[in-house]
């Protein structure tokens, strides 16, 4: 690795030279690996160079050798922290690929998750924000109900944290009773946690003197930097995936998109606040459109494409249709057109879209993921140059960089 | 006036004539083609223009076509006009023996790292980029792993075909 060169300071400086700290790539306060050389005047940033892709993992290539089901675990571990909505994104990707429609009641289904899985984000989020600036018990406080969120997964799909869920064409399952009950205890209880949460830190003097002028970009700067997101909203441009370009029946649900103004990290933590609101109340609209199907509608949990959806395992081991249909899934026996094609959705931090090239093949020709905290992240060395030090970390944390996404 | 593909379509033809190419709408997105020498003028075109302004660079990525003698390379920008909503994709193709395309990273602050990535993954050297070197592979590292000349897996390995995966041999 390459140091940058001290840089000489102006006369009247307490030092005649920059000093160089070398912040990461495995450090405490940076929550992932990254790193960071810093030139400090004192405590005060001269300029820093990012260094990525500790854990890159070469999603890209790996894709072009995995059919599709194969690709679905690689998108949970981009941005680990709402592997649902990547999951989903990718199987909507191919259903546009498909032209696959998927009926109304799996789109809500998807919507409840996807919106459960931006909470979880946020509000890991927010209250890491909290830590780093130097209060740990908002953080303690509502891991509980990311817990929650995650046992909601786990009735759904089994799994937790990379959760691999759903099909192409809707879920693998429907969802169990537990699943339900556990929804109706989250949006019963977690509410007032989140009040609370935003209590302890919305108005708090230290903690806004802490967040507030701190590393700000103005609404020109973060869309010439290709800010997306909250981080986007915050500087004051209301763009969302949801509302500009909108999948999965988002178009059937009301919600505000918050923006802030400042685009500061105080402004980025007001905006992911309101977010989790906003979620609130869509997946409180979601839960009531899915109790209103009645009957036969109220079982369908997937598209009727039995050649992408796989069939069910009972079936597949019973049933010689099933089995049929199952080999020739996962051996690529069924035709993808050609094509390409670009899909995004909203993720936690920002658009995340697939760029799906199709030459008729079992894999993808090639598919590009558009991760937005690779794409937001080459700004934090304009965000923090001339911060202080532990500005820098709140701003590295309020950004929501993710290591898994970003080095992909 | 609300921007239409047609809309755009007829705008560049004005502009470029007989140089931007093959528009297509796949799955609804207005893609085309310039000739590489022209992908800033392009670029800058779609930004300026009144009616046009994508000013949003949504990705930037490359694809390798190693059948496509004198056009392997494809660069492929998506953009996006944020008022209007529309995207639009911009395709420019290079010679892989010389990959020379000139970079977008001084319209887009953006396309820096995105640019960076490119040439770490498939090589195509951005000209004018000021800090073009590898991002998320090792320094030390010569090849352009990207690039189909690079199979996933061992090739001496008889017992997995590429027919298996639906496509022909690659070598």
């Amino acid at each position: 690795m390459e140091h940058q060169h001290h840089i000489t300071l102006p006369e009247g400086s307490i030092e005649k030279q920059t000093t160089t700290l070398n912040l990461g790539p495995t450090h405490p306060a940076t929550h992932g690996v990254f790193q960071n050389i810093l030139e400090l005047d004192g405590e005060r940033i001269v300029s820093s160079e990012q260094t990525v892709g500790y854990i890159h993992r070469a999603f890209e290539k790996l894709a072009e050798r995995r059919p599709l089901y194969q690709i679905t675990p690689i998108t949970d571990r981009l941005n680990y922290c709402s592997s649902p909505i990547n999951n989903m994104g990718w199987h909507i990707t191919c259903e546009k690929l498909m032209q696959i429609k998927t009926p109304k009641r799996v789109d809500y289904l998807r919507v409840i998750i996807m919106e459960l899985a931006r909470i979880a984000d946020h509000l890991i989020c927010n209250s890491i924000v909290g830590v780093d600036s130097g209060a740990y018990s908002g953080f303690l406080y509502v891991m509980q109900y990311r817990e929650l969120i995650y046992e909601i997964y786990e009735e759904i799909c089994g799994s937790r944290l990379t959760t691999n869920i759903g099909r192409v064409g809707g879920f693998e399952r429907n969802f169990n009773a537990a699943a339900f009950d556990k929804l109706e205890k989250f949006l019963k209880e977690f509410p007032t946690v989140w009040k609370e949460f935003e209590d302890l830190f919305m108005r708090n003097r230290i903690f806004m003197d802490r967040l507030q002028n701190t590393g700000g970009i103005s609404a020109e700067r973060a869309l010439n930097y290709g800010f997306t997101g909250p981080n986007l909203r915050a500087a004051g441009v209301d763009y969302d995936v949801r509302v500009h370009s909108p999948y999965s029946s988002y178009e059937d649900f009301e919600f505000t998109v918050p923006v802030g103004k400042t685009g500061d990290n105080y402004d980025r933590f007001l905006v992911r606040g309101q977010e989790v609101w906003q979620s609130l109340s869509i997946i409180g609209q979601a839960y009531r459109k899915v109790q209103a199907f009645k009957g036969a509608e109220a079982e369908v949990y997937h598209a009727e494409v039995p050649e992408f959806y796989l069939p069910k395992k009972e079936d597949v081991y019973t049933k010689m249709e099933a089995l049929i249909w199952h080999f020739k899934i996962i051996m690529g026996e069924t035709a993808i057109p050609k094509g390409e094609v670009y899909q995004s959705v909203e993720g936690a931090n920002g658009e995340l879209g697939f760029y799906f090239i199709s030459d008729g093949g079992r894999t993808p020709y090639r598919l590009h993921f558009r991760r937005p905290c690779f794409i937001y992240y080459q700004a934090y060395s304009e965000l923090t140059k001339g911060a202080m030090l532990s500005d820098a970390i709140i701003t590295m944390s309020s950004l929501n960089l993710i290591a898994g996404e970003l080095d992909a | 006036m609300a921007l239409t593909n047609e809309l755009i379509q007829q705008k560049l033809t004005e502009k470029f004539g007989e140089q931007v190419t093959n528009f297509e709408e796949p799955y609804g997105m207005l893609t085309f083609e310039a000739p590489k020498e022209l992908n800033l003028k392009v670029l800058q075109f779609l930004y300026d223009d009144e009616t046009l302004q994508f000013q949003f660079m949504t990705d930037l990525c490359a694809v390798h076509y190693p059948d496509n003698a004198g056009r392997e390379l494809a660069v492929v920008y998506h953009l996006h006009n944020l008022v209007e909503n529309v995207r639009i994709r911009l395709k420019v193709f290079t010679d892989v023996a010389k990959p020379d395309v000139f970079t977008a990273s001084k319209l887009f602050s953006a396309a820096n790292w995105m640019e960076r990535e490119t040439y770490d993954f498939y090589g195509v050297n951005f000209v004018g980029h000021d800090n073009l070197k590898r991002i998320l592979n090792v320094d030390e590292m010569d090849y352009f792993p990207l690039r189909k000349e690079f199979p996933l897996e061992d090739q001496t390995r008889i017992d997995k075909d590429d027919e298996m995966f639906g496509r022909g041999r690659l070598n």
